[in-house]
């Protein structure tokens, strides 16, 4: 293992090679490579393209929602409002297309949604100084019920209406679904604007030390309203790619989503303090918590089990985590 | 009453104590001595039972201690007051006093009355003043020190660890303390008292170990020593050689403020820094000399008066407006107001300046490496590296990289707060002359501070405030410490 990432480390320009520095020192990304060690001994089948393709799209719905709650808790908060974004996203871009409006059009208008429920929850946090848990708690609850109330409680199709845009979530290109380019396409820029760019590096500073943060110069009201349009925008991209997926935009979508982002993001390493981590882990911590929901299902493991074993996992993530902080300290 | 017997312990790479032993007698107060990393903390958190010695014994009160645990040490009266006191800021002074061991009624409730009623006592009894009621939160650091000496004395200590408490302390909290504990040492509680501030040592001490790289030098009566012999003894230098040579070309006014004020804190405070100047600013705690700093860079909203940069007047709403007028400021808190403590030495550097480093809107990592190493290099900043997370490095080591920061952002005005609080004697050296070369450089600085000899050695001018009010503004050569603190503490004249 250490051969390959001393060769790795040399070759390729040198954002690859920051990132892969960082990942030697995640003691969860050798958890992840020895689950799937082991998920391909014990079936074969675990490591066929198609089961690959499928595990990645798993990944990238709820992955794209990941991100965006990495950088709300790199600045120290969290955003709880993200899983009831996108059912309000999902039922309003449903009942836009039933209408009749241009899909484009309608599309642009549940990007902006997701990015106003984020705009609602930064001017709660930074200029009513609501304490982020609690104000996200709070559109949580009342996006929830704005979409129930919308969509009157019932799931919303657009077939009558002709409009077509499987392509977002059910299309692919050379093999590889769309939702797949979209996410990586997300991971990358979400991890040049945290690495190299002031906005990114003033997101782990507030996260560090808010006082500190301010005294260097830093707009702390700014970048920390930004995070949670950033957090909202991406939870409607990612309504998009669901309701594209499933053909209805259903009201209950998206319901729990704000936990699987957190904990995506805290078991590839960010810590729910601030301050620390970042979109790469994410990425792992996503991949982990797909692969093993995977591994379970081809073994025929019970839903409910599958549950305690996530639970498990991150608690168990952290705790290795934790450890290794202390053997560097 | 207390012995330490060859004591050792050894970190991952580091020794940090090496066969040292002190004995200490009932009643007496032993200072502790020694620069950063001479192995004071390490030590007493050995006698506090939080770190297990390699080898060695602690004998107190004639029995030696086995399988020491902070549980067991406390219970053999042994009690620990940390600069950062351990005191739980939403609740109580009795809450405080008897945390952990609330006096219970028999319903297994906690006695609240009792509580009460205890702490009064304990506090009578100790002459502290205390209101049982108050919310720790709410008292001044003078006061928490009091509940924590509370504290331990409540649970019967002997031997009570003072570390660094003066730090952020006046000086007339200073008498306070420094009273206080005079009268417990002889009702025979035991003190050891570690302060970098070594009139305190004369002022309070009776017996004391220098410690210096983790291995002691020696001990002996206070009264054997003087301050040059200390300083001596401790790094190997002469304390007149530790302020740089005053080299100056001085010009014109480049900072004025005028009547400045915020409502209960600041009162009409106006004065000039002239380029090239070193302006110092003394005073006591709560005389508004941190306050006036954040209000120039527009840390603080202000309710009147002006400032005026090259004659030119400015209005700051925030600190970013300030540093892009070309200010810095070196904040009071090193580690919660001066860096991202999670973050490393090139990105602690660079934050404040980072329009610098840009190429094609993306930050150039190997431009901005090379101006955190260039600073590294420049003041000979320890470990050498630029990857050092900065939580990792010795407190006189972070000032440098605060000042770094400042300095990457070409400012020509430098705002600095308690630069040398906390920092060893040999790294203060380093930071006067700093900021002795900076100002020959032409950078102007105004430099707030606690210690009356550091602002004599190091500024031109000195400003003395007192309550929000400016009291003074007198020449170093011509001023002395009694000058200055009869400023300090002059009545503040009532306005008609």
């Amino acid at each position: 293992m250490a051969h390959k990432s001393s060769v790795s480390a040399k070759s390729g320009n040198t954002i690859f090679n920051n990132s892969i520095q960082k990942l030697k020192s995640f003691g969860i990304l050798w958890v992840l490579i020895a689950i799937i060690i082991i998920a391909s001994i014990l079936e074969p089948t675990f490591l066929k393209f198609s089961n690959v393709v499928n595990i990645i799209r798993q990944i990238a719905i709820n992955g794209i929602i990941a991100v965006g709650m990495t950088f709300v808790l790199l600045t120290g908060g969290i955003d709880l409002s993200v899983g009831a974004s996108v059912g309000v996203v999902a039922v309003t871009v449903a009942m836009l297309f039933q209408k009749g409006v241009n899909p484009v059009l309608a599309i642009i208008i549940g990007l902006v949604i997701g990015a106003a429920i984020g705009f609602i929850n930064g001017l709660g946090i930074t200029k009513g100084k609501i304490v982020p848990f609690i104000m996200t708690l709070g559109t949580l609850t009342a996006f929830r019920g704005l979409a129930l109330y919308i969509a009157n409680g019932s799931p919303q199709s657009w077939r009558k209406s002709g409009v077509d845009i499987k392509f977002l979530g059910q299309g692919d290109l050379f093999g590889i679904p769309v939702p797949v380019y979209i996410f990586f396409a997300v991971l990358i820029i979400a991890h040049l604007i945290l690495k190299y760019t002031a906005f990114g590096r003033s997101v782990y500073a507030i996260g560090d030390s808010r006082e500190a943060a301010r005294l260097s110069g830093i707009n702390v009201v700014r970048t920390e309203w930004l995070v949670y349009i950033i957090s909202g925008f991406l939870a409607g991209l990612s309504s998009l790619i669901l309701i594209s997926r499933l053909s209805v935009g259903e009201p209950t979508a998206g319901e729990g989503a704000e936990l699987d982002a957190i904990a995506m993001s805290v078991i590839g390493g960010t810590s729910a303090s601030g301050g620390i981590g970042g979109v790469i882990g994410t990425l792992v911590g996503a991949t982990l918590l797909s692969v093993i929901a995977n591994l379970l299902n081809i073994i025929g493991v019970s839903p409910f089990i599958q549950r305690i074993v996530k639970g498990i996992i991150i608690i168990l993530a952290i705790l290795l985590d934790q450890n290794q902080k202390k053997r560097k300290a | 009453m207390l012995v330490m017997n060859n004591i050792s312990k050894e970190f991952p790479g580091v020794k940090a104590l090496d066969d040292v032993s002190i004995s200490v007698k009932k009643g007496e107060i032993h200072a502790l001595i020694g620069e950063n990393g001479a192995g004071k903390s390490t030590l007493m958190k050995i006698l506090s039972g939080a770190y297990v010695s390699d080898s060695g014994e602690v004998i107190v009160d004639g029995e030696k201690i086995k399988n020491p645990t902070p549980a067991l040490m406390i219970e053999k009266g042994i009690a620990v007051i940390y600069q950062e006191l351990m005191l739980l800021e939403h609740r109580t002074v009795a809450e405080n006093i008897f945390i952990g061991r609330y006096p219970k009624n028999r319903y297994g409730m906690v006695d609240y009355k009792k509580m009460r009623d205890e702490a009064l006592r304990i506090s009578q009894e100790l002459q502290l003043d205390l209101d049982p009621d108050a919310i720790v939160g709410d008292l001044s650091v003078a006061k928490r020190q009091m509940v924590e000496i509370a504290k331990a004395m409540s649970r019967n200590a002997k031997i009570i660890v003072l570390d660094e408490p003066t730090a952020t302390l006046g000086e007339a909290e200073l008498e306070g303390l420094f009273a206080l504990v005079k009268s417990l040492a002889k009702k025979g509680i035991t003190f050891i008292y570690i302060s970098h501030r070594l009139r305190e040592i004369f002022e309070l001490c009776t017996t004391l170990t220098i410690l210096k790289d983790g291995k002691k030098v020696e001990s002996g009566k206070v009264s054997d020593y003087d301050t040059d012999m200390l300083v001596n003894r401790m790094v190997g230098r002469d304390m007149s050689d530790i302020y740089p040579k005053k080299e100056r070309n001085i010009g014109k006014e480049i900072l004025c403020v005028e009547n400045l004020t915020r409502k209960g804190i600041l009162h009409d405070v106006s004065f000039c820094l002239r380029k090239g100047e070193i302006l110092g600013i003394a005073g006591l705690a709560g005389a508004g000399r941190t306050e006036i700093l954040r209000a120039i860079i527009g840390a603080d909203p202000v309710d009147g008066g002006c400032v005026k940069i090259k004659g030119k007047n400015v209005k700051f709403r925030s600190p970013a407006d300030g540093i892009r007028a070309k200010l810095g400021i070196v904040p009071e808190e090193r580690k919660t107001q001066g860096l991202m403590l999670k973050q490393n030495v090139t990105y602690n550097t660079s934050i404040a300046s980072l329009k610098k480093y840009m190429t094609n809107g993306l930050i150039n990592t190997r431009k901005e490496k090379q101006i955190a190493k260039d600073y590294v290099d420049l003041f000979h900043t320890r470990p050498g590296k630029i990857d050092v997370i900065t939580q990792n490095m010795s407190g006189g080591n972070q000032q440098k990289v605060v000042l770094s920061k400042c300095l990457a952002c070409d400012c020509e005005i430098l705002l600095v707060d308690e630069p040398t609080r906390g920092i060893d004697v040999g790294a203060k050296q380093e930071i006067y002359n700093i900021l002795n070369n900076l100002v020959k450089d032409g950078m102007s600085i105004v430099m707030v501070s606690s210690e009356l000899p550091e602002l004599l050695g190091v500024c031109d001018r000195i400003m003395v405030m007192n309550e929000g009010h400016m009291m003074a503004i007198v020449d170093a050569e011509e001023a002395n410490e009694e000058l200055l603190m009869s400023y300090a503490t002059k009545e503040v004249p009532v306005k008609m």
